[in-house]
Formats: C-alpha cells, structure tokens, sequence
C-alpha cells in the first residue's frame, strides 16, 4: 500500500480522523524515577495528544516524618535533620533552624556567629542556585552548563568539608552558637573562590541567557502570574521571578542580614526564563554579600558565652572544671533549655522560605514542631501550571521550580 | 512597626469573639472555628496579609479537651509582619475546621496534609485526600498517641502484599539518640523507644 503523503503533519491527519477513531485521553505517570523530576515527585497526568489537560502531583515518597521526629528529640539532637531538608543547601537550613530555637529562647549570637552563619547561608546559596541551573540545563538538554556548575559547587564542598567535617550533611550550627569556629585562613580561601567565580559565572549564564534552544524552551512557558504565585504562597526566586519583591533577608532582616548592601532581582513576566534570571542574578548577589563580610569578618566570641543552660562549653572546660562537665552532660541528656511558649520564625532559604514553627512547653524537647517548607508549597501550584503545557514543556517547568523532595515531603 | 498596636484593636472591634493569644514574636489570636474563615478574609482583604505561609494544627494529646488546633500563620508583603491565628477544633473525635481554599489556593495543599497527619476534616474542601500518606493508610501519624516507629501496616498495594506475604513493619528504634530524665534508667527514657513497648533491654514481643 502506498503511503499517503496528503496530510502536512500528524496532528492535522489525526484531526480528520473518522468520528469512530476519536481519540480518548491518556493517563501517563511521570516519575516517581524520572530523571526531570528531581528526586522522587510523581506527577499522574491526563493527556489530549500530547497536551496536558490534568496533572495530579503525587508526593511523599520521601516522607520521614521529621516532624514526628523532632517531637521526640532535644534541639541540638534534630540539627542532623535539618541537613536532609533541602539537602543541597544544609548550611541555609542549619542556620535557619537555629535562629528559630534561639527565638524561642530570646537568644541573641554574637556578630561573629551570626557573621558565619550568613556567609555559610549564602554560600549555600550559591551551590544550590549552582546545583538548580546545571539541572535546568540538563533538563532542557544543555548538558554542558552541568559540568561547569558542578565543578564549580565542588569547590564549595571542599569549602564545606573543610569548615564542617562534611561536604553534603553538614550539621554546623548548634543553638547557641555553631559547632565549631572558622579554620586559619579559610576566610581567604572563601575570597579566592569568590575571585574565581564570578567570571565563570559569567561564562555559565552566558552559555544558556542568549542561547536560542535555551530561549524557545523557557520563554513563555510556564508563566505564573504575581496573583497566582501569591496565592499559592510561593516563595523565593520562584515568586520574584513573578515579580513580587518579596524578600525576608530584607523586608525582615535576620542574622545581621541588615548590614548587607545587596539586591533582589524581580522578574518581569514570570515564565521559567524570569526564574533562570533570577537565580543567576542572585548568585552574583550572594557573592557580593560574602565579599562584604570577608571584607569586615567580625571577630569576638562565636557562640553566645551567656547562655549556660543552651550552648555546651568547649571541650578544654568540660575537661578541667567539674562544674562544665555536669552543665555539658545536662545539655547533652535533658537538651537546651527553653522557656514556653510559641515561636515561627522564616529564612529566605536558597529555595525559598523555609519556616519553624515551634511549640514548647518548656524543656529540652519540642511540643511540636512544624516545618514549612518552600518546595512544598512552590509545587503546590503544579496542578494549575502543567495544563495546557505540552509534555516537554513541563520538563522546562520542574526544572525552572528547582525544588527538592527532602523537603517537601520532609 | 504600626501594625502591632492597631491590628488587636482592628481585629477586636471586627471579631469580638477573637481573643489574644500568648505568642513570643508576632502578634497572635484565638478564634473560634465558625469564625476563623471571616477573620483570615478580613486579615488578607483590609489589613494586607496576603500570603498563607504555613497553616498546621497542634494535637494536645488524648486527655485534652479541645484536643485539635488549627494554626495559620500569614504574612503582609507591604507591611512585613506576620500574624498567627490559632482555632480549637470543637469536636475531638472527629475534628472539623472550615476550608480557606476559597482565599488562598495554597490553603489545599496545606490542608490535605492537616488531615493526613492529624484527621482535622476541612469542611468545604474541594479533594480532601492524603498527601504524603498512601491513600487508604489507616492511621494519623502526628497524633500523639501514634508511637515514632510507626504501626505495622499492609502494603499500599494488595495485591502485592498477598504474593510477598510482607507489610509495612514499624522501624527498629533500639539504640538512637536518647534524653534521660532524671530517675529513670536510661535504657529506658529513650524518647525514640518512649512509645515503644520494647526496646534494647526489653525484647521486643512477638
């Protein structure tokens, strides 16, 4: 039989179908080990050909229960949990973690402590942001930008290794205080790294902001309007990228966040190309922020010395006066002592706002305890933002949401 | 900031009914569930709280009466403050709470989680399923009487439960993180092993 070459394309042939051939819809499941979905998000999705016409996320593969958990142990024993929240960005959590319980104990840390934890935090950033775009990139078959972010977050980690112990779980902060001062001359590493850094950052966003493939994948695709992204609670690069310049490290500044000169890039349109933007921008930003406190590093006392019944004294006390050993073994057994009472406190996370909300009844061990996460919330939107979009335009969506799953099923 | 002087006036005058809550940073109320929905309409439409940041409950455990509170937490972009509002669930057994989809469409994911870990049925709620559970899971794993190993469970899928003989086992807790409380011994003032009827010095019974 001869092919017939009458039809232009194969939509048009299966539109002049007989009324008996009506396609019906397709059900297809993507994920929960799809290399676009980031960890283990499963979307259910109804399909029109190949356009979405319902998308039902699917989520908690990953959930541990974190927050069962943290009911159950003393502060300082649920900061190795706050690692695996947005486990690209442990220091962020870490940080942000701390600051709730020390809210709740009306505990100030010294300039130097709060110093650390901000240079930390934005290093994070910078690996997570890093992390986001080579995976974007991927996402929409730039395989390339990949290799150079990773190479890039490498150095970070050893960075990371090098202050913490650990490159991925990183678990430095404690309330109080941290778990450790700073290394000689680290500081001056962070420097050389920031030196390094911005020009390949520039070689990075030069290979995908003028890249014609790059722009007929993103630009105008997956547009989330600033009411949408309000009211879905969205959060970070996500809503700036919608134009709302919603951000906690300035309109609610903590950690010393207020010393900083920075800025915070806003989208104008809200497609995925305005949260690539975006979070380009805010590397170079927490670049900036970090080149300022290398610039003035504080010094003094890194962890709050008032706060006997919270902050474990150093190991040389413990060892030497009786009365260190009993405080030390109290705050490791019973956990830091908090007053009650009721505290939510919110960072502007690498991925978005990341929010405790801590219920005490005194003691060393949460009432309860809430995680808000932002990936949670930021994927909340999904059900809305997949129709309409072909399949492979949703690719371009996950990847321009940069969520992890660690946290959002926490 | 202006808002934390007027705003228990505001609310006061609109919502008799609300009364202040005892909170360490932003300022905080109570009220109850029938009115809730109109406070958090009258927060976001006149005083600009217009994101829903987080909205989760508090289980005060079995013996407390009203065991259930609801507790969002809002945010003003223009004014940046925070404000939480918190409302007892009436009914202990089968706690209900008004839905607040209709102001915020993040509300949805929220609540579907509330009732996942806690049962609190959003009245009004347009696709009240489990979240981060399975469909079908027969318990509410942050109620407090729920023990941290978890319950032993059949698999999510039957069918697959009947051909492996296996299901969802609660996890082995001997030997992790402990706090002492004074007086007791430590092996067994394990808070992880707390809920547990066995841990390393008590066998666990078949």
């Amino acid at each position: 039989m001869a092919t017939d070459f009458s039809f232009p394309d194969a939509a048009a042939k299966a539109a002049a179908l007989p009324k008996e051939f009506e396609p019906e819809k397709m059900s297809l499941s993507m994920g929960p080990s799809h290399p676009s979905t980031h960890g283990v998000l499963r979307i259910q999705f109804e399909l029109d050909g190949e356009v979405v016409t319902k998308a039902d996320p699917v989520i908690g593969y990953l959930h541990r229960g974190d927050e069962k958990i943290a009911e159950n142990m003393t502060y300082n024993q649920f900061v190795p949990y706050t690692d695996r929240l947005d486990y690209i960005a442990p220091l962020a959590n870490n940080m942000a973690y701390a600051i709730a319980v020390e809210r709740l104990a009306k505990l100030e840390v010294p300039a130097r402590c709060q110093a650390i934890r901000v240079l930390t935090a934005e290093m994070a950033r910078v690996s997570s942001h890093l992390m986001g775009l080579g995976a974007f990139g991927i996402d929409v078959g730039a395989w390339s930008v990949f290799m150079y972010t990773f190479e890039e977050r490498e150095k970070l980690y050893k960075l990371f290794e090098e202050l913490t112990g650990a490159r991925f779980t990183t678990s430095y902060s404690r309330i109080g205080g941290l778990s450790r001062d700073v290394p000689e001359g680290w500081i001056q590493r962070v420097d050389a790294f920031c030196d390094q850094f911005l020009p390949i950052l520039d070689e990075i966003l030069s290979m995908l902001t003028r890249n014609k493939i790059f722009l007929d994948r993103t630009v105008g695709i997956g547009v989330i309007s600033r009411e949408d992204a309000i009211a879905y609670g969205m959060s970070g690069p996500n809503l700036r990228g919608s134009g709302v310049a919603m951000d906690l490290r300035k309109d609610k500044p903590y950690s010393g966040y207020e010393q900083y000169e920075f800025d915070v890039p806003v989208g104008g349109k809200g497609d995925c190309y305005d949260r690539y933007l975006c979070r380009g921008e805010e590397m170079k930003q927490s670049i900036r922020i970090i080149r300022q406190i290398v610039k003035n590093f504080p010094g003094g006392d890194w962890y709050a010395k008032d706060a006997r019944k919270i902050f474990a004294p150093p190991k040389d006390k413990i060892l030497t006066s009786m009365e260190e050993l009993i405080n030390n073994f109290m705050i490791v057994t019973e956990g830091p002592q908090m007053p009650s009472g009721e505290v939510y406190f919110e960072a502007e996370n690498p991925k978005g706002v990341l929010g405790f909300y801590i219920v005490s009844k005194g003691g060393g061990v949460p009432y309860r305890m809430k995680i808000r996460s932002p990936s949670f919330c930021n994927l909340s939107i999904l059900p809305k933002l997949c129709v309409g979009n072909m399949v492979s335009d949703v690719v371009s969506i996950l990847g321009s949401l940069d969520f992890v799953m660690g946290e959002c099923d926490r | 900031m202006t808002t934390d002087v007027d705003l228990p006036t505001a609310v006061s005058q609109k919502f008799p009914s609300a009364t202040p809550r005892a909170s360490l940073d932003c300022p905080a109320f109570n009220v109850p569930g029938a009115d809730a929905v109109a406070l958090l309409q009258f927060l976001r439409d006149v005083q600009g709280f217009d994101f829903l940041m987080d909205l989760t409950a508090i289980d005060w455990s079995a013996e407390k009466s009203p065991r259930f509170t609801v507790v969002w937490h809002l945010y003003s972009s223009t004014k940046h403050s925070y404000v939480r509002l918190a409302a007892d669930c009436a009914n202990d057994v089968d706690p209900v709470m008004p839905t607040s989809v209709g102001i915020w469409a993040g509300a949805d994911w929220h609540e579907r989680e509330c009732y996942d870990m806690f049962g609190i049925k959003f009245a009004g709620h347009p696709d009240l399923r489990r979240i981060l559970m399975w469909d079908g899971y027969p318990h509410f794993p942050l109620r407090k009487e729920f023990p941290l190993a978890g319950l032993p469970t059949t698999l999510p899928d039957a069918e697959i439960g009947a051909e492996t003989g296996t299901g969802v086992i609660s996890a082995p807790m001997a030997g992790g993180p402990f706090v002492a409380t004074p007086g007791e011994p430590m092996g067994e003032a394990e808070p992880r092993a707390k809920d547990e009827a066995w841990n390393e010095r008590t066998p666990k019974p078949e």
